[in-house]
């Protein structure tokens, strides 16, 4: 049955299905009211697990990995100034294989700072060796949170669930939360292994000498890139259940379009629409969205974008002193075509400037070239040049 | 510009912390630098492409004021630049939880800088969450009351203390309902070279659950009560520690905030008070404030 939530209640509401047995978070705009709806339903007793307040998003992070490691279902949710303190963190919770779930209320770094959305947070992790999905609207936010804790622990590797910070996070949508049977049935009540267990003891976090750090890093490697075809039969198992499939890569309107725009997160329902508008016109103009960002979709973007002429990058990140990040990946995928589209970047949506569908149009209509890379810049205010 | 913190910004009515942080500087003088740390303080006062602030001042991030002003410190020394006195200013969760460790390392390198704490007791920027200088059984966003909670479980930490065991040589509480005091204690601040600590009590009128226009009242009473010593330290020994002559039980402190309410209603109401009652008579002994 759907209920009207705030996104944010959804996610709080999702977790606590998926029976998550520690939770430790630091508070950061705007990802606080996940956490204080977890804060308040553990403390109201509907959900036996322990909170842990913390004084930093590295303590967070670290509480996770511990929690984890010693065998418990563990959750924790940032952004932004967060994420980046939690950097260090992630990097070595990765490195041990440790099934833990974030959620990333996406939004821009400072400086100068900023509490609204854009993706640069998660795409400065990106090479960590997180699973990272982009969910665009409240119903995929829920249902991939759901998925991230099968992902993780089927593959033991942590997974990021990426939601547009304000934009989804604060956003009523009509949402179907599944029964506790239904999520019992899908993910086993109970993470599947303790490391640190006196039964078996082990040790984690070893020295790697320079004769085996690099085949460490290439099983890393292998599993996350290999993650693929887990996401594949994961998301198959969850459609048969729920009747509803999250990517990788999505399609709307794309099969026999001549341009594809390309997007990650909650710009795909505004591309959509202007997909809409410009098929009325008589434009051939699909949309792609990329749910998954790691592991990367290059074969689906190869089989998805090969037979069109164009395809136009919306992205919400950028590289200093290279460019669009996601482009950049989507061109690499896709250099092993025999016959390869344009690959146009704009940068959009920055710091929470709003994309609207006429922008979207224009940057579908517009076939300069050398257009710049930022999107829409406005000329400085009079008090700005006084 | 008369005043340090200029009006026009967006603090809520009432604000303790930007009154605070107005008195402190312009008690300071001119000549300071300012490093701020993330927080209600900067985020309500430097809307680009505006600023409150009438004197250098950066912000950098949320946990690194006190290393950011040790470097401005360092700079200063290198450039040969004497007589500009620095000081660093960050609400109680950038003081007492994610920027603690960066304190530690500038008390104990011993930087010629004045780190002005503004203790509104959570995080109020984002909402009311707990911080470590969250005071015993208040009700913030992430210590709900609850079948399985009563507020925040964990006392208030002691600041004071931590910074004297740095061998920090000023060390001083001071509140925005006694502003004579508070600004004395700035002056007083400056006249210590190396590492100064001033934690100075704001109520917050959202964050509380009281009427903005009794920040004042509410400061005062919480001085009165023993629940909110002001205490002066000077190269380790206490120098001065504000007797309570209309010395009020917590409950007339406690009464007017929803952040206490729970501890007024319910079978076990009493009991809460009882606790924090027991916290006020402990500072009231161990100041010798009766
Ligand atoms: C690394 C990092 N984590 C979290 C935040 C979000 N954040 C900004 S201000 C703030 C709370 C500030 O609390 P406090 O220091 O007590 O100052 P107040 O706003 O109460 O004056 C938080 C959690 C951040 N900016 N950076
Ligand atoms: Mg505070």
């Amino acid at each position: 049955m759907k209920q009207l939530l705030e996104g944010s209640a959804a996610i709080a509401e999702m977790v606590k299905l998926c029976r998550v047995q520690v939770v430790s978070a630091y508070p950061i705009t705007p990802q606080t009211h996940i956490v204080e709806q977890l804060a308040r339903t553990i403390s109201g007793g509907e959900l036996q697990a322990e909170y842990v307040n913390v004084e930093s998003e590295f303590s967070a992070a670290s509480v996770v990995l511990g929690a984890s490691a010693a065998g418990a279902r563990a959750y924790t949710a940032t952004t932004s100034q967060g994420l980046l303190l939690m950097a260090e963190v992630l990097f070595n919770m990765a490195g041990l294989r440790l099934p833990v779930v974030l959620t990333c209320a996406n939004r821009g770094v400072s400086a100068p700072i900023t509490i609204w959305n854009d993706h640069q947070d998660a795409m400065t992790v990106r090479d960590s060796g997180w699973l990272q999905l982009f969910a665009a609207d409240n119903q995929e936010a829920v249902d991939l949170h759901l998925l991230a804790f099968r992902l993780a622990e089927t593959l033991r590797l942590p997974v990021m669930v990426c939601v547009d910070g304000f934009i989804l996070t604060h956003a009523w949508e009509p949402v179907n939360l599944p029964s506790q049977a239904a999520v019992d049935a899908f993910l086993a009540p109970s993470a599947p292994i303790a490391l640190l267990d006196p039964a078996r003891p082990a040790t984690l976090g070893a020295l790697a000498e320079p004769d085996s750090y690099m085949e460490h890093r290439n099983r890393l490697f292998e599993a996350v890139e290999g993650s693929m075809q887990t996401m594949e039969r994961l998301q198959q198992d969850f459609e048969r259940q729920f009747g509803r499939r999250h990517g990788p890569t999505a399609g709307y309107r794309v099969d026999d379009a001549d341009v594809a725009v390309v997007a990650m997160g909650s710009l795909n329902g505004t591309i959509e629409e202007a997909v809409d508008s410009l098929r009325d016109d008589g434009q051939r103009v699909g949309s792609l969205k990329v749910v998954s960002f790691r592991p990367f979709p290059a074969a689906e973007l190869r089989r998805d974008l090969g037979t069109v002429r164009r395809v136009v990058v919306l992205e919400k990140a950028v590289s200093m002193g290279s460019g669009g990040i996601l482009s950049a990946e989507i061109r690499n995928a896709l250099y092993e075509l025999p016959s390869r589209p344009m690959v146009k970047s704009h940068v959009v949506g920055l710091g929470g400037r709003d994309v609207t569908v006429r922008d979207v149009r224009e940057m579908v209509l517009s076939t300069r070239e050398d257009a710049p890379l930022f999107f829409g810049l406005r000329q400085p205010t009079a008090v700005e040049v006084s | 510009m008369s005043t340090a913190v200029s009006p026009g910004h967006r603090a809520c009515l009432g604000c303790g912390e930007v009154l605070g942080s107005r008195l402190a500087l312009e008690a300071a003088g001119p000549n300071i630098i300012v490093a701020n740390a993330t927080g209600c303080l900067e985020v309500t006062t430097t809307s680009y492409p505006y600023s409150s602030w009438n004197m250098p001042w950066i912000h950098s991030l949320f946990e690194n004021a006190p290393a950011v002003a040790s470097g401005i410190e360092a700079g200063l020394k290198a450039l040969g630049k004497a007589g500009i006195r620095v000081i660093a200013q960050g609400g109680d969760g950038a003081t007492a939880d994610i920027g603690l460790q960066s304190l530690s390392g500038m008390f104990e390198r011993g930087h010629d800088v004045l780190y002005i704490c503004y203790d509104n007791e959570a995080y109020m920027n984002t909402g009311v969450q707990r911080s470590g200088l969250t005071p015993s059984l208040a009700s913030t966003t992430t210590t709900p009351t609850g079948t399985t909670s009563d507020g925040n479980r964990l006392p208030k930490k002691d600041m004071v203390a931590i910074a004297l065991a740095h061998g920090v040589p000023y060390v001083a509480t001071a509140s925005v309902g006694y502003h004579k005091d508070l600004q004395k204690k700035v002056q007083r601040a400056l006249t210590f070279k190396g590492p100064k600590y001033l934690q100075v009590h704001v109520p917050c009128p959202p964050g509380w659950g009281y009427s903005s226009s009794s920040t004042i009242d509410v400061a005062q009473k919480a001085v009165q009560c023993g629940l909110y010593p002001l205490v002066e330290f000077e190269l380790g020994q206490m120098t001065s520690a504000r007797k309570l002559n209309k010395r009020i039980p917590v409950d007339d402190y406690l009464r007017d905030q929803s952040r206490f309410r729970h501890l007024f209603t319910g079978a076990a109401a009493r009991q809460g008070i009882e606790v924090i009652q027991a916290i006020a008579d402990a500072n009231v002994r161990r100041y010798g404030l009766a």
